[in-house]
């Protein structure tokens, strides 16, 4: 047993650390948020070129996956770095497409997830009910009454967290039958990356918080100093750090049957350790958190967006309890 | 990574056959009564015997050399098993842990064997009425005699003394020097001469703990641990213990949480979706707590601060979780039972091994790198 990542996986990391710093992620958000999509999607090339997308599709796709360990790794870092875009939709879209029975024709759509050529959004409602980023995806699935369908984007919806562009849908033509059981695996598998992504920023917004009060000066003293402050601050890190061994431990019972309670807790407790994390850089920070311009606002308000994306902490927690209750 | 835990698989197996042969039928009394001190330490030495009393210590001292994934293991199916509370833990994982760090060859040889046996039980004597929380302001002294050294003064919330045989703690023996310098670590009787004790009611009136008074009473260079002067550092070396996992292992929250879940089967209104939220909560950060005790032993730097992480964590999810119970109980949560007296228990976790204040501090300074404060 060792429950820690080991030196590939942290290097992994790393490297997608350094790529994002590198890209100056924040500017990207905004561009993306204003509709400018060109660098939000050379970063996506570059992420599926540094193998991120591949983690997701099945070898026999053309991808290295499903890697859900490394898929958590990646994400964290996503979050970390506030990436806009549809990548937990294509991520849940690989695996659904991976789990269709026998040759569908859907297949083909994978290796092109694998090398970042295609982007994919999905709808899923009632959990996700808008298709993220809708308009600038090649594919867009949702699924009715069991059966996968293309979806047929409709009027966009303003989202609190501005590089969150959704789309209502409509159901279009059929693409599989019986997905019950696909939907199912990449819901799951959806909610895991959504997850990854709030621990992510969560632990983004504590550094910058915690930069913040190191550096501004009230009273005559860094902020740091007062009890009110570092203790906010505690609590926060207090959070994220029992939130991040569910993520990886939901990562490794992939293909088990305790996969979809594992994800649910792992979702109830990113969701509300991430939004602390949000509430507290927020109060610390001032009126300068609270304003547009400044940068870490954005992961303020997406930490709010995620936090009931991809199933709110209230429905996870009906899930476990679900499960328990036999 | 992996959570493969197939190499403690025989070892769980050879636990749980074990207690389900051996553990009491009905609980013991609460080892916060004398009656109930007596049967937990006799349920010690039954532990003794199977040589499960100390899995984790070498094999000389009456342990089996566990691995630390197999001393997790242990604790799962100990609490799993309803097995009695360990009347034992403040020596077993406060003064060994010390021990094994700073004592000599013939320290451990003479005192582990008794404590691992509970032939001889410890309590823990750090507070004193001036020094809680700021623990360096201590003013209880050790003076130089012939052989050894006399203790005066007063230590205050020692945690089982009322019935305890040995205590242990910090003492100051350098008169001139200030807060973390000058102190001494020193073991003690409590019947010695010239020791009077006074046990006090916790808050629902069992003696809990006690309060000590010290009149010249002597105690032997061979029980000092550690150099005289060090006491601060030896005690620091306790404190990582008391905050990180040994002295509340994941395996108590995970059983509290499945008998919650129970209960939850049993009384809970499926309508009442609020509470079922907090037996969820409840449920999801037990789990937290068992895969981050699988990080903490699967990690090869230094944890260090970060225990005070765990403090706070561990104690405020027993009170939340034994409140969610008594909320469940409704009208019979007031009433004696197994849950009011873990709720009992658990509220003073956030208060003993350091406040959680303190272990915010600590956490603001010395994980997340904020400025010193003035306080």
């Amino acid at each position: 047993m060792r429950f820690v990542l080991d030196a590939e996986q942290r290097l992994f990391g790393e490297t997608l650390d350094k790529l994002l710093t590198e890209a100056a992620v924040a500017g990207v958000a905004r561009d993306w948020a204003a509709g400018r999509h060109g660098p939000g999607l050379a970063l996506w090339r570059s992420l599926a070129a540094a193998g991120v997308l591949a983690l997701a599709v099945p070898e026999s796709a053309g991808g290295a996956g499903p890697l859900p360990v490394e898929l958590v790794t990646a994400f964290h870092e996503l979050g970390r770095h506030g990436v806009p875009g549809p990548y937990a939709e294509t991520v849940a879209a690989s695996v659904l497409l991976g789990r269709l029975p026998g040759d569908s024709s859907s297949a083909a759509w994978l290796p092109a997830i694998a090398d970042g050529t295609a982007v994919v959004s999905l709808a899923l409602p009632p959990a996700v009910p808008y298709a993220l980023d809708a308009d600038v995806a090649g594919l867009v699935l949702t699924v009715d009454g069991g059966e996968l369908r293309a979806a047929v984007p409709g009027e966009a919806r303003t989202s609190l967290d501005p590089a969150r562009r959704l789309f209502a849908i409509t159901p279009g033509e059929v693409i599989a039958e019986d997905a019950t059981a696909a939907t199912a695996e990449g819901y799951d598998m959806g909610a895991l990356m959504c997850a990854a992504q709030l621990v992510g920023l969560g632990r983004r917004l504590l550094e910058v918080s915690v930069d913040h009060a190191r550096t501004r000066r009230q009273f005559g003293r860094p902020i740091g100093e007062f009890q009110a402050v570092r203790h906010h601050l505690a609590n926060a890190l207090v959070g994220l750090e029992y939130a991040r061994p569910l993520v990886y431990g939901a990562a490794l019972s992939y293909g088990t049957p305790d996969f979809a309670t594992d994800v649910s807790a792992a979702k109830v407790s990113a969701a509300e350790a991430a939004y602390t994390a949000a509430r507290i850089a927020l109060q610390v920070h001032g009126a300068i958190g609270y304003t547009d311009e400044y940068d870490p606002s954005l992961l303020i308000r997406k930490a709010r967006a995620l936090h009931s994306a991809w199933g709110s902490p209230a429905a996870h927690r009906a899930r476990v309890m679900s499960a328990l209750a036999h | 990574m992996d959570l493969d835990l197939s190499a403690a698989e025989p070892f769980r197996a050879e636990v749980r056959h074990w207690l389900r042969a051996h553990v009491p039928a009905t609980p013991l009394p609460s080892l916060e009564t004398g009656e109930g001190f007596a049967a937990h330490r006799a349920w010690e030495r039954e532990l003794h015997a199977a040589r499960l009393s100390v899995v984790s210590w070498p094999e000389e001292y009456g342990g089996r050399n566990a691995t630390p994934l197999e001393w997790l293991v242990f604790e799962e199916e100990y609490y799993a098993a309803g097995a009695p509370g360990r009347v034992g833990q403040n020596g077993v994982n406060l003064l060994a842990p010390t021990l094994f760090r700073y004592g000599t060859p013939e320290q451990l040889a003479r005192v582990l064997p008794p404590m691992a046996s509970g032939e001889v039980i410890w309590a823990q004597a750090w507070s004193e009425p001036g020094a809680g929380s700021d623990l360096a302001s201590l003013r209880a002294t050790a003076t130089r005699a012939d052989g050894g050294w006399l203790l005066n003064g007063q230590k205050t919330w020692s945690s089982r003394a009322a019935f305890a045989d040995r205590g242990f703690g910090p003492f100051r023996s350098d008169p001139e020097a200030e807060r973390h310098r000058g102190l001494t670590y020193l073991m003690f009787p409590l019947d010695a001469g010239g020791i009077t004790r006074r046990p006090i009611g916790r808050i629902d009136g069992k003696p809990a703990f006690a309060e000590l008074f010290f009149d010249d009473v002597f105690v032997p260079d061979r029980d000092v641990i550690g150099d005289p002067g060090e006491g601060w550092r030896v005690a620091m070396s306790t404190t990582g213990n008391e905050r990180g996992l040994t002295l509340r292992s994941p395996g108590r929250f995970l059983a509290a949480a499945d008998r919650l879940v129970e209960l939850w089967r049993e009384r809970g209104d499926p309508a009442d979706t609020a509470l079922r939220d907090r037996v969820a909560d409840a449920w999801i950060r037990a789990r937290a707590y068992r895969l981050k005790g699988f990080e903490t032993i699967s990690r090869t730097d230094d944890v260090g601060a970060e225990s005070s992480v765990n403090k706070v964590f561990w104690s405020e999810l027993d009170v939340a979780l034994h409140e969610t119970a008594l909320d469940l109980l409704g009208p019979d949560g007031e009433l004696e039972g197994e849950w009011l007296e873990g709720y009992v228990f658990s509220l003073a976790g956030p208060i003993y091994a350091g406040t959680n204040e303190i272990q915010r501090d600590v956490i603001a300074e010395r994980v997340l790198g904020l400025p010193r404060a003035g306080r």
